[in-house]
């Protein structure tokens, strides 16, 4: 009886947090859009039954999806985009949390602490604040004047090169803090006896610490390409009208199309593809639980 | 039959296989290892004993490569291996923690340093397999570290620092994760395994009783200086310091007066109102001087009557008995307060134990059954 409301409590947060939401969500795409309010039908009406109901619904919206190249552009601009900034952020926060895992005992609480430092601030605000840097007349401009490396301001805000600026510093923490977990854990006379049984330090760390990172390092990327995938805010405010994403289209959708059952099409084909990683990172955090205990 | 004997050490002619000269380590301030001289030949089963901190381990890693003296020379086959990073070295180390490699299995963890050397597939095959059976871990070759037993670890450790046949072999307290019963059998497996490959092994344990198990030397050490080097049953017969007579094993110390006697006779006045004691020794003592008897527990006689024949006796009383099974140690206090510990095996059952609290008694021992000691 206790086992049964244990499992129920987060069955039921489950249901009424993802499911009833989702199925909300699935029943605009398959609704017809409408000038009314809400701005789609049908709409359940219990005198006339849920067969007359259903039978209103159809798969007009995901068929339509198909029909114009934008939204399989934008998905495809999204997975790249998401696929290069994880690798990216990959690139930057392995050696800063390997550097972290070396650092001092006694450093190391200071340099968490600068990794997570900007969750304090609204994520809103830093993603204006890269405006603010990345502008033409912004301080990497003016500094780089300054120094004479350029004669001619670059242009990056509004361009695809921000948005990855502002993904990859977005989430480099989740990339950081996983890697780093695992490097901590690494016992280091297993480099040493890599390094005793004839390894140089490079091959070292190719042989031995990169494979005893690997979960750290799946985890990471998982972290930050499923959030990057559909992301919003980044491409809205730092990409150019020439910047493709598809939680950009899907906002569009909704708010100034007022096309909500074709918006819900986009939202459920999103989640479809996203699916497929998050259930590949669960597995590899069960492995990982399993392989520990 | 003493020329089959194994004693390079004593052989002049024998070209030592591993020369520290005059070696210091600093870390800081703190001298981990201080000004230290010492061979080690091929084939010998060397241990360096000590506690924690002794800079015993930090031998070991000079050995290895992982540190590098301060001052003074470190040769290999009359070598300086100073600028030979262990990689190069032909020097495997086993650790502590066995450091297996938790992503490969056993034969993989084996094969490894082989892999590195490049060797030929077939050639590597059967090197593992024959480390396989010289373990005898040829079921668990497709496992992982995680599952299998201690024991079994700690073969495969071995197993895989012995692969590339290294010229010296060093383990750092290797048996220090096992339990005890596990811990007796593995120390035979490893001076079985020890003989088979003639490889010389260097071993670093703060347990001594394993060091005088398998090794046949032992090197005591203490902060960072080497204190006796010896084999086995001279350490313990005969330590040439108080500090050493402790280490090992169980000791009572007198400390005492000297007057030597003719041919190496000394007496010893130790107490007021006590005998004085006899020791032979072939060390010089001046008259007056400090000096220390040191005298096992179990070269001390327990009885009831005083002692007829024995040089040595004195009068006391049993305040405690430990009882180890086997043997049974008696501390006895002498009218002065000090305590004594003797020894005497069970041979009978405990009910027939022919002392016990309170029982006044003799404590007797020869001359030479002690070590006279001037520190």
């Amino acid at each position: 009886m206790r086992r049964l409301v244990l499992i129920l409590v987060p069955y039921a947060w489950l249901l009424a947090l993802f499911l009833v939401p989702f199925i909300i969500v699935v029943k605009i795409s398959l609704s017809d859009v409408a000038l009314a309010r809400p701005p789609y039908l049908p709409q359940f009406d219990w005198a006339e039954g849920i067969g007359a109901f259903l039978s209103e619904l159809d798969f007009e919206n995901f068929v339509f999806l198909t029909t114009d190249s934008l939204y399989w552009k934008a998905y495809l601009s999204s997975l790249t985009i998401a696929l290069v900034s994880t690798l990216i952020t990959l690139c930057i926060g392995y050696p800063i949390a390997y550097g972290m895992a070396r650092a001092p005992e006694e450093w190391r609480p200071t340099l968490m602490m600068l990794i997570i430092l900007p969750f304090w601030t609204s994520f809103l605000i830093r993603v204006y604040a890269w405006m603010g840097i990345l502008s033409s007349e912004g301080f990497l401009n003016q500094f780089l004047l300054w120094i004479g490396v350029i004669d001619q301001p670059l242009t990056i805000l509004n361009t695809n090169s921000a948005v990855y600026i502002g993904i990859v510093y977005t989430y480099l923490p989740f990339m950081v803090l996983p890697i780093y977990a695992a490097l901590d854990r690494l016992d280091g006379s297993l480099i040493e006896t890599a390094e005793d049984l004839g390894c140089s330090r490079l091959s070292a760390f190719w042989l031995v610490t990169i494979p005893l990172s690997r979960n750290g390092i799946i985890a990471g990327c998982f972290l930050v390409f499923i959030p990057a995938l559909g992301e919003f805010v980044i491409p809205s405010l730092l990409g150019g009208s020439d910047t493709l994403m598809i939680g950009k289209v899907l906002w569009e959708e909704f708010f100034s199309n007022r096309d909500w059952p074709v918006a819900s099409a986009v939202a459920v084909v999103l989640l479809l593809i996203l699916v497929v990683p998050i259930v590949l990172f669960q597995r590899n955090q069960q492995k990982q639980a399993e392989a520990e205990g | 039959m003493n020329s089959t004997v194994f004693a390079p050490w004593d052989d002049p002619d024998q070209k030592p296989l591993i020369r520290f000269r005059n070696v210091t380590k600093k870390f800081g301030e703190f001298v981990a290892i201080d000004n230290l001289t010492l061979d080690i030949y091929e084939r010998e089963f060397f241990a360096l004993l000590g506690p924690s901190g002794c800079g015993k381990t930090t031998m070991m890693r000079m050995l290895a490569g992982f540190e590098t003296p301060t001052s003074g020379q470190i040769e290999l086959n009359g070598q300086n291996i100073a600028p030979v990073p262990p990689n190069k070295r032909a020097v495997n180390m086993m650790f502590q923690s066995y450091a297996l490699f938790p992503h490969l299995t056993v034969w993989d963890n084996i094969a490894f340093g082989l892999k590195r050397e490049g060797m030929e597939a077939g050639k590597l095959k059967a090197r593992v397999e024959e480390m396989l059976r010289l373990t005898r871990l040829e079921r668990f070759a497709k496992r992982k570290p995680h599952q299998i037993s201690g024991g079994q670890r700690q073969r495969v450790a071995l197993a895989r620092s012995l692969a590339k046949a290294p010229t010296l072999l060093l383990l750092d307290e290797p048996l220090g994760a096992l339990d005890a019963k596990l811990r007796q059998d593995t120390q035979f497996e490893l001076m079985d395994i020890q003989e088979k490959t003639g490889t010389t092994f260097v071993i670093v344990t703060h347990d001594q009783e394993e060091a005088m198990t398998v090794a046949s030397r032992v090197a005591v050490m203490d902060e960072g200086r080497i204190m006796q080097v010896a084999t086995p049953d001279r350490i313990y017969e005969m330590p040439n310091s108080v500090y050493v007579a402790d280490f090992i094993g169980d000791v009572n110390i007198i400390e005492g007066r000297a007057t030597p006697l003719e041919e190496g006779q000394v007496r010893i006045d130790w107490a007021e109102a006590q005998p004085p004691l006899f020791a032979t020794t072939s060390a010089r003592f001046d008259a007056g001087q400090t000096c220390y008897l040191a005298i096992r527990p179990e070269k001390i006689l327990i009885t009831a009557d005083q002692p007829q024949s024995n040089d040595n006796a004195l009068r006391g009383k049993v305040v405690d008995i430990a009882y180890l099974g086997n043997l049974s140690t008696y501390h006895v206090a002498l009218a002065d307060g000090t305590i004594i510990k003797a020894q005497t095996a069970n041979t009978r059952r405990i009910a027939r134990r022919t002392f016990t609290w309170e029982d006044e008694v003799w404590l007797s021992w020869t001359a030479t059954a002690g070590v006279l000691l001037d520190r």
